[in-house]
């Protein structure tokens, strides 16, 4: 620990104003999504909780029919903003975090193995790739939950959204950590710690996982977090859209869709704040990103 | 005596750091006249090419020249604008930089460049300056110049790109060349070419040129005055023959007799002690628990016959329309127990793909490894393992042989792990003495491979091969990334590991001198063939074949030792 | 070179022949083509017959053999939704889309690689600072939000432009342009705007890292050392070096703008392929959905193909094998 605190990464990291703001950002927003029952002053999903006479209340303002007043405004049925983006926050994080996730285990386990292995192996994936990438990766993720909306049973649909999501924007995503990956594997794998490595006799699994593995992960360290700025993005765009989270599971995206009907006619706050919420956290995490990827130097492709 | 073109006075240049201000060059001076050679020669770090980036004008920010004076033919330049300097460079100073495959720009030919290079700072015409071109690539011996006017560096080899890169420095009849290790990612023949080409140049256009180098064969060689540097200072200057003969400082002397000579093989090299560097190891302490039971049964430990490699150059799905290039052609060599054999060659050659042929890196494509009475191409898994604990290898690049990730005492300790050589509970133990005998601090085992310097990296190489206890040792040119003086201590331990631990071992290096001080019998490969095997003084002596003789011409030698002077050596080795 | 493209054109074909496995399996196990077409009152017989008239009964190979000859002579079936032919319904459509992507493209690629080069060289300057950390939001905000801001800001506040749709439109043969109508070319301003934003931040962050690193190399050194003027260095030597890497990116960034159109589509209501792909995803119109994809990747093969023979014109190591 104290090697860590003695580095030149963490040395890096406190002479950054921008790269310490937006670390906080973050944490504070990440903490926000993982404590919102606890901070959310109702609940917008628990009908019990909610009064359609407070419908429209605008922030800081007492409503005018019952009194109440809300931090941020209320929506048409009378949820609290402030709530309902504690709450959004969850989801749109939870997707973001699952789904880089998924893409990076993804990602690294047939970059290495194409690195590493060569000949077929690396043909079949990289070609795989290859045909991927040549297609956007948010229109794949479209595919991907057009198509799987279209195997899922009608009952099942809203409660399998999330998880759809997942899947969707993971599978859209692990060309980028596979490609890095396996260019990172094929510097390292003619480096002579690897020969050195199989000279021993060590068997091709262990050289992956004890040698390659930990050299290659800075790179993926810089390409997780910008994914999950990606990620997050691609979720807001695609709830936006109507072709993700449900709005009985409203994300950011959700939320602004929902938001964009009442901007016209003069109720700006159930817009704004949402979308506040989402460009502070895209900006914060993809800052860090930036940031991390000049710290870390390497040449990034 | 001509004036000089250029003097340097009392310069200094500094970089502010996070742990303060670094000085990596520091009150030098010297001066340069017209057609002579000013080798620059010290070890890395030690501020030589700092000097020349400073001098034209390139400095990387950071880096600033804090102090002195540049002047160049009676101008001072060091405090000229950026606008200024410009016009300078190239103009009346010309630049050669160490890597010729990076030097010229892929996307143009190599007539574009000259062209706009001339039209530059001559101002003549395209058809004027595209003459000139030719010529300079003529004079330079490109041959069919007309024709390679219009070609891209990638059509060039390594050598004729690094005299394009001569042809550019040329083109505006500039008074200086700084010249940075121009020669050091050449082969030795391509080397002496290069260099001849500098000296002649230098003469003929009365071209004042600082020769930056580590090599004190190419600074005797080539250079008329010599300037040695040593953390950033200068410590000692003059006429080369002067400071080669009769050097006068500490530093120079021990450099001097760090470097490897063809002529007379000595027991051990002498050290460089000047700046603390000198380390202790203690070889012969791990003989004591050192199992040497297991004597050849035939007096050959390695035996190769037939051995070919093959490297796919043009892939295709047809098999029939695949091209190869054959890296190893039928080479046949034995090596006896206990001895060091060499294998010499310049890059290409093939003398790393036999080495790691025989470590099982590679497959084999035909021919047979034999090791002591087994042939290896045979072997099942069992048999592979038990040949792997009995072969270890060093590698070139100190700093790639060792996984950044791990700590030394894992490196280190890999080998004992894999293996099941000894119970979990005396790794640690081992790991240490290991550490200790080749001369490592006790807290060694707990850092990571970037705390260390490339000697000591090496020695953790070491270290790790003597892990399972081998009987044969590949060095696959284990001391060429480093400098003389570190090389000097490297060379040592592995003597002392065939003297007093036995070993076998293959010596791969591309460095006849110290072939010369290594082995005792050497093979010569050239394209992947095995050109002739002889015992080392009789190579070096009497080489058969006409490829030997003629790679022992163009060595770069520091002296021509009289009779007397060898005669003196060894006794200074055994008194 | 001529063996490099021959086989770079076997790969298109290859990526299209899976985009259209992939199209064409989503109409066979998406959803049953016969729920579709036949109502609920259908007899057993119906149902088979149906399955014979559409080789339902063939191996499966035999099908996707005919669903691709189907699809080279541009049928695709009939929208469930609409209940007209798919390949009449993008015909109507796509001029919008490739108007829009057009010019944003245009904005995108010119304004991209200039500020992308501007802020390589003047790297320190307050400008290219500013330029940089103003991308980096651009990076950061969803299409979706520029769209609306914009909307905000230029049609509900300020009353400037359209806020949807494409104003009128004029009739060129098959091809309806909003070219050359005053309204037309309001209603395009917005939504270029929003579509091409999003793509000119990345080509210039692009453009910029890859000239930084090029002027980092040794023969930007070595020129510079040959007296060189900065103009000559920046703009012959590495400017030329930057764009062999950048062109593949901006054919893919071209693809995307295509893709990307179907946001813009959504928020501007813009009626082209885009916002008609959207809306089949929300109902499932299978046969619509396989069509755009067929379409798209097309495009995208023909793009990156196009990519590949220019830089393999730009690059002499590609050009002259050595």
């Amino acid at each position: 620990m104290t090697r860590f605190f003695e580095s030149d990464i963490f040395y890096a990291f406190r002479s950054s104003p921008v790269a310490i703001v937006s670390a906080i950002v973050t944490a504070l927003l990440v903490l926000s999504a993982v404590l919102a029952p606890l901070i959310a002053p109702t609940n917008p999903f628990d009908p019990a909780s909610l009064n359609l006479m407070n419908g429209f209340t605008p922030p800081m303002e007492p409503n005018a029919f019952t009194g109440d007043s809300f931090f941020l405004g209320t929506d048409d049925q009378g949820r609290d903003v402030f709530s309902t983006i504690l709450y959004g926050l969850r989801i749109s994080l939870f997707v973001g975090f699952a789904a880089v996730l998924f893409a990076m285990i993804l990602g690294i386990l047939l970059g290495l193995l194409s690195g590493y292995v060569g000949g077929w192996t690396e043909t079949i994936i990289m070609r795989a790739a290859d045909v991927q990438l040549t297609f956007p990766s948010i229109l794949v993720a479209m595919l991907i939950f057009g198509i799987a909306k279209g195997i899922t049973p009608v009952e099942y649909r809203d409660q399998m959204a999330i998880w759809v999501l997942i899947l969707a924007i993971g599978l859209s995503d692990w060309v980028q950590f596979a490609r890095v990956v396996r260019g990172a594997t094929l510097v390292e794998k003619s480096k002579d710690y690897v020969a050195a490595a199989r000279l021993i006799g060590r068997s091709p699994l262990t050289i992956m996982i004890r040698h390659i593995l930990p050299n290659v992960l800075s790179p993926v360290l810089v390409i997780a977090t910008i994914s999950l700025a990606l990620a997050i993005i691609a979720e807001a765009t695609l709830s936006f859209l109507g072709v993700g989270a449900p709005p009985t599971q409203p994300s950011l995206g959700t939320l602004i869709r929902i938001g964009q009907g009442f901007l016209f006619s003069g109720e700006w706050w159930i817009l704004f704040f949402p979308a506040c919420t989402l460009l502070a956290l895209a900006l914060a995490v993809n800052l860090l990103g930036d940031w991390l990827r000049d710290a870390l130097n390497p040449r990034l492709r | 005596m001509a004036e000089p073109v250029l003097s340097i006075r009392n310069l200094t240049v500094d970089i502010p750091t996070r742990h303060g201000l670094f000085k990596p060059v520091e009150g030098v001076s010297y001066d340069i006249r017209p057609g002579e050679i000013r080798g620059v020669v010290g070890e890395s770090g030690a501020g030589k090419s700092m000097t020349g980036n400073a001098i034209i004008g390139l400095l990387d920010p950071p880096a600033r020249i804090a102090d002195g004076e540049v002047w160049l033919n009676g101008r001072r330049i060091d405090q000229m604008g950026a606008e200024e300097k410009r016009r300078i460079r190239g103009k009346e100073i010309g630049m050669i930089f160490q890597d010729p495959l990076t030097s010229l720009n892929p996307l143009f030919t190599v007539g574009e460049q000259l062209v706009e290079t001339i039209q530059l700072h001559l101002g003549v015409s395209q058809s004027e300056a595209r003459k000139r071109a030719i010529a300079l690539l003529d004079r330079v011996r490109i041959p069919n110049p007309e024709e390679r006017f219009n070609q891209y560096p990638h059509q060039f080899s390594g050598g004729m790109r690094q005299r394009v890169v001569i042809a550019l420095a040329l083109c505006s009849e500039p008074s200086v060349i700084v010249a940075d290790e121009p020669t050091t990612a050449l082969d030795v023949s391509i080397q002496a070419q290069v260099l001849d080409l500098i000296k002649e140049l230098a003469q003929e256009r009365q071209v004042g040129v600082i020769l930056v180098t580590h090599d004190m064969g190419v600074i005797a060689d080539t250079t008329d005055q010599v300037t040695v540097m040593y953390a950033g200072q200068v410590v000692e200057q003059g006429p080369t023959d002067q400071i080669l003969g009769a050097p006068q400082h500490e530093y120079t002397k021990s450099l001097i007799a760090a470097v490897p000579r063809p002529q007379v093989k000595l027991h051990r090299f002498p050290q460089v002690s000047y700046g603390g560097r000198d380390t202790t190891f203690k070889i012969e302490d791990l003989a004591r628990n050192w199992d040497r039971s297991g004597a050849s049964k035939t007096g050959t430990l390695l035996e190769v016959s037939g051995l070919t490699k093959r490297f796919l150059s043009k892939g295709s799905v047809l098999p029939s329309r695949r091209e190869y290039f054959t890296a190893v052609d039928d080479v046949s060599f034995g090596i006896k127990d206990g001895e060091v054999f060499g294998l010499v060659g310049e890059s290409g050659s093939g003398k790393s793909t036999v080495a790691r042929m025989i470590a099982t890196l590679y497959p084999v494509d035909a021919g047979t490894i034999t090791f002591d009475g087994d042939e290896m191409t045979a072997m099942d898994a069992a048999g592979l393992a038990r040949y792997r604990r009995q072969i270890q290898m060093i590698f070139q690049d100190p700093f790639s042989s060792l996984n950044p990730r791990m700590s030394v005492g894992d490196i280190v300790a890999e080998p004992l792990i894999h293996h099941k050589l000894l119970p979990r509970g005396e790794i640690a133990g081992r790991v240490r003495e290991l550490l200790d005998r080749v001369g490592l601090a006790s807290d060694a085992h707990r850092k990571y491979p970037h705390e260390f310097s490339g000697g000591q990296r090496q020695r953790i190489s070491i270290a790790r091969a003597l892990a399972t206890q081998p009987r044969f040792l590949i060095c696959d040119e284990p001391t060429s990334a480093l400098d003389v003086s570190i090389q000097a201590q490297i060379l040592n331990i592995l003597k002392d590991l065939q003297e007093y631990l036995g070993l076998t071992m293959l010596f791969i290096s591309h460095d006849l001198p110290v072939v010369r001080q290594m082995c005792d019998r050497v093979g010569v490969m050239r394209q992947g063939k095995l050109v002739e095997v002889q015992e080392t003084g009789a190579l070096f002596e009497s080489p058969r074949s006409d490829y030997t003789k003629e790679l022992l011409n163009l060595m770069p030698r520091l002296e021509q030792l009289s009779e007397d002077e060898i005669a003196n050596l060894r006794a200074k080795e055994t008194g | 070179m001529l063996s490099f493209i021959i086989k770079r054109v076997g790969q298109s074909i290859l990526v299209l022949l899976i985009t259209g496995l992939v199209a064409f399996s989503m109409f066979t196990f998406v959803g049953d083509p016969i729920d579709n077409m036949l109502g609920q009152e259908r007899t057993m017989e119906d149902v088979e017959r149906l399955r014979q008239q559409l080789g339902l009964d063939q191996p499966f190979i035999v099908q996707y053999y005919r669903f691709l000859e189907q699809a080279v002579q541009g049928n695709f079936g009939v929208s469930y939704r609409q209940g007209r032919p798919v390949a009449e319904i993008l015909l109507e459509r796509a001029p919008a889309t490739l108007e829009l992507a057009a010019v944003s493209g245009i904005f995108a690629i010119v304004l991209g690689i200039a500020l992308g080069v501007f802020t390589a060289i003047r790297r320190d300057g307050v400008a290219a600072n500013l330029i940089m950390s103003a991308s980096l939001i651009g990076v950061s905000l969803p299409t979706f939000l520029i769209g609306i801001l914009l909307i905000y800001l230029f049609s509900v506040e300020l009353g400037w432009l359209p806020s949807f749709g494409r104003g009128e439109t004029v009739k060129i043969g098959g091809w309806s342009t909003g070219f050359l109508t005053e309204s037309g070319l309001k209603a395009l301003i917005l939504p270029s705007i929003t579509l091409g934003l999003y793509q000119m931040t990345l080509i210039m962050r692009l453009v910029r890292s890859e000239m930084l690193e090029v002027l980092r190399q040794d023969y930007i050194r070595f020129a510079k050392a040959r007296g060189l003027s900065d103009r000559v260095i920046n703009f012959r030597h590495a400017l030329k070096n930057t764009m062999v890497p950048v062109i593949t990116v901006i054919g893919l960034q071209l693809g995307s703008i295509i893709a990307f159109a179907i946001i813009t589509e959504t928020v501007f209501q813009w009626p082209g392929v885009g916002l008609l792909f959207i809306n089949a995803i929300q109902f499932v119109d299978i046969p619509v959905m396989a069509a755009y994809l067929m379409l798209i990747s097309v495009m995208f093969v023909g793009i990156n193909l196009l990519v590949d023979i220019l830089y393999a014109f730009i690059d002499p190591r590609l050009r002259v094998a050595a």
